[in-house]
């Protein structure tokens, strides 16, 4: 993306930016374990844990922040942190 | 028409000519009788501007960058402890790339505290991104800021200034000033075009933020703007000294710089009290001159190595210091000159108000030429 004068940004800018780069760990979900309750999807506070056709949820790796709070919440303990590799 | 007028007061009459849109600004002394002045003119109906009262310096520059963002050609001042607490709005307005410009009526910064001036508040915000340009005089005070507005404004620059003046000094003293109309002021400034602005029917945002991908870039731009600056700042003065007389072409004046040994380097009101000093020296047969620095930002390294090329000495005096260190303006010109052979002294001088003379100016050349310096010159030592 080239660099606009004074760092000025059109709305919508904050979706073409992937924030996801901060990311230490990254949740990675168990599909046989998940009972497709949805809790991960209700509290992640970036709004990028998405269920998918088949009802299971997926994260988006672009904008997730690897804050964990999904996996904290997962009551079946289905998601877990693993550190990202750079 | 030459008026005799309180440098204070050239500044507000002219920042009247210059037809801003918004003023914002908090009053502290010495530049009080500014905002003072401008907020007489708004009530008076003589300038269609707004002026907003703020609670602090800080609400003032606000102010003015999101008026300026709205497209408005903005003016504020300030000085010392004000100045301090715009520091971060300073840093957000160059970023964000409004052309604001202030008027510094320059003053000392506590602890102690001190009203009287030195360059220390606008000194301390070299690294700011802000234009800096020093004024010798009341009309040259005055006339910066035409130059000011036309550098800032202009789209490959699109930076903010400080027009910086000596408190009391300046501010705060009559002088002659040939003071233009306001049909000479519209023939040399243009209205304000601004670059992009914020608008709610399009909306935009400024100054986002930028993630270790960019936020590199982002400074790069700011200080390849600045280094245009200099074009931009000789032409605007170039075509300054064509419509009005008055010689602003160069980022630095030479005085009595030909056939010098030794060269003292300043800037503000103190170049006055040198050129006097200088002649006196020359007429004893010193070979003596100044090199007057007027724009502090963009730094003009190679200018000044341009003119100080033929002498063997330079005194340089700093009205202000970086504590650790030394002056501000000693450290640019040694770097400036590195590799040059010229010796490079610096005077700290006159700061908080401590009066400097031409016979001051006699003993620093003396000391110079004997290679002594780097040093505090007319320290009280019966009171350390």
């Amino acid at each position: 993306m080239p660099l606009q004068v004074g760092c000025a940004a059109r709305p919508g800018k904050a979706r073409e930016n992937k924030t996801g780069a901060w990311r230490v760990f990254r949740p990675v979900v168990e599909r046989e374990v998940c009972t497709k309750c949805g809790m991960c999807a209700l509290v992640c506070p970036e709004g990028c844990v998405e269920e998918t056709e088949d009802e299971t949820y997926v994260v988006d790796l672009d904008y997730c922040k690897g804050c964990g709070i999904c996996a904290e919440v997962c009551p079946k303990k289905a998601i877990r942190m693993e550190r990202e590799e750079k | 028409m030459m008026e005799i007028m309180e440098g204070s007061h050239a500044v507000a009459e002219i920042v009247k000519y210059c037809r801003p849109q918004v003023i914002a600004a908090y009053p502290i002394t010495p530049q009080t009788h500014i905002v003072e002045a401008l907020a007489q003119m708004v009530a008076n109906c003589e300038i269609d501007a707004e002026y907003i009262t703020v609670e602090s310096e800080f609400s003032a520059l606000s102010a003015c960058l999101g008026a300026s963002a709205a497209g408005s050609r903005v003016y504020s001042a300030t000085t010392s402890q004000g100045l301090a607490l715009m520091f971060e709005v300073c840093f957000n307005v160059a970023g964000m790339r409004q052309p604001v410009v202030m008027s510094i009526a320059n003053r000392s910064l506590g602890a102690p505290l001190s009203i009287w001036n030195d360059q220390q508040d606008s000194i301390s915000l070299r690294d700011s991104g802000w234009i800096q340009l020093y004024a010798e005089d009341n009309q040259e005070a005055a006339d910066l800021h035409l130059i000011a507005y036309r550098v800032c404004e202009d789209h490959s620059v699109l930076l903010p200034a400080f027009v910086c003046f000596d408190g009391f000094i300046l501010s705060h003293t009559y002088e002659p000033v040939d003071m233009p109309t306001q049909e000479e002021v519209d023939g040399y400034l243009p209205p304000f075009v601004p670059y992009q602005r914020l608008d709610a029917k399009d909306p935009l945002s400024m100054g986002m933020y930028a993630t270790p991908e960019y936020y590199m870039e982002f400074r790069y731009e700011i200080d390849r703007a600045m280094q245009r600056a200099k074009q931009v700042l000789v032409r605007a003065g170039t075509e300054f000294s064509e419509q009005f007389g008055r010689d602003y072409t160069g980022l630095v004046e030479g005085y009595r710089l030909d056939g010098a040994d030794t060269a003292l380097v300043a800037m503000g009101s103190i170049c006055g009290t040198v050129k006097d000093a200088v002649d006196e020296m020359r007429d004893a047969g010193k070979k003596v001159g100044l090199l007057k620095i007027r724009t502090f930002r963009p730094f003009p390294a190679p200018e000044i190595a341009d003119a100080l090329r033929d002498v063997g000495t330079v005194a340089v005096l700093d009205k202000n210091i970086s504590l650790g260190n030394s002056g501000a303006v000693g450290t640019e010109v040694k770097a400036a000159l590195y590799g040059s052979g010229i010796r490079v002294l610096d005077y700290i001088i006159g700061l908080g108000g401590r009066d400097v003379r031409k016979e001051d100016i006699a003993k620093i050349v003396d000391l110079a030429e004997k290679g002594e310096g780097d040093m505090f010159y007319g320290l009280r030592t019966e009171v350390l």
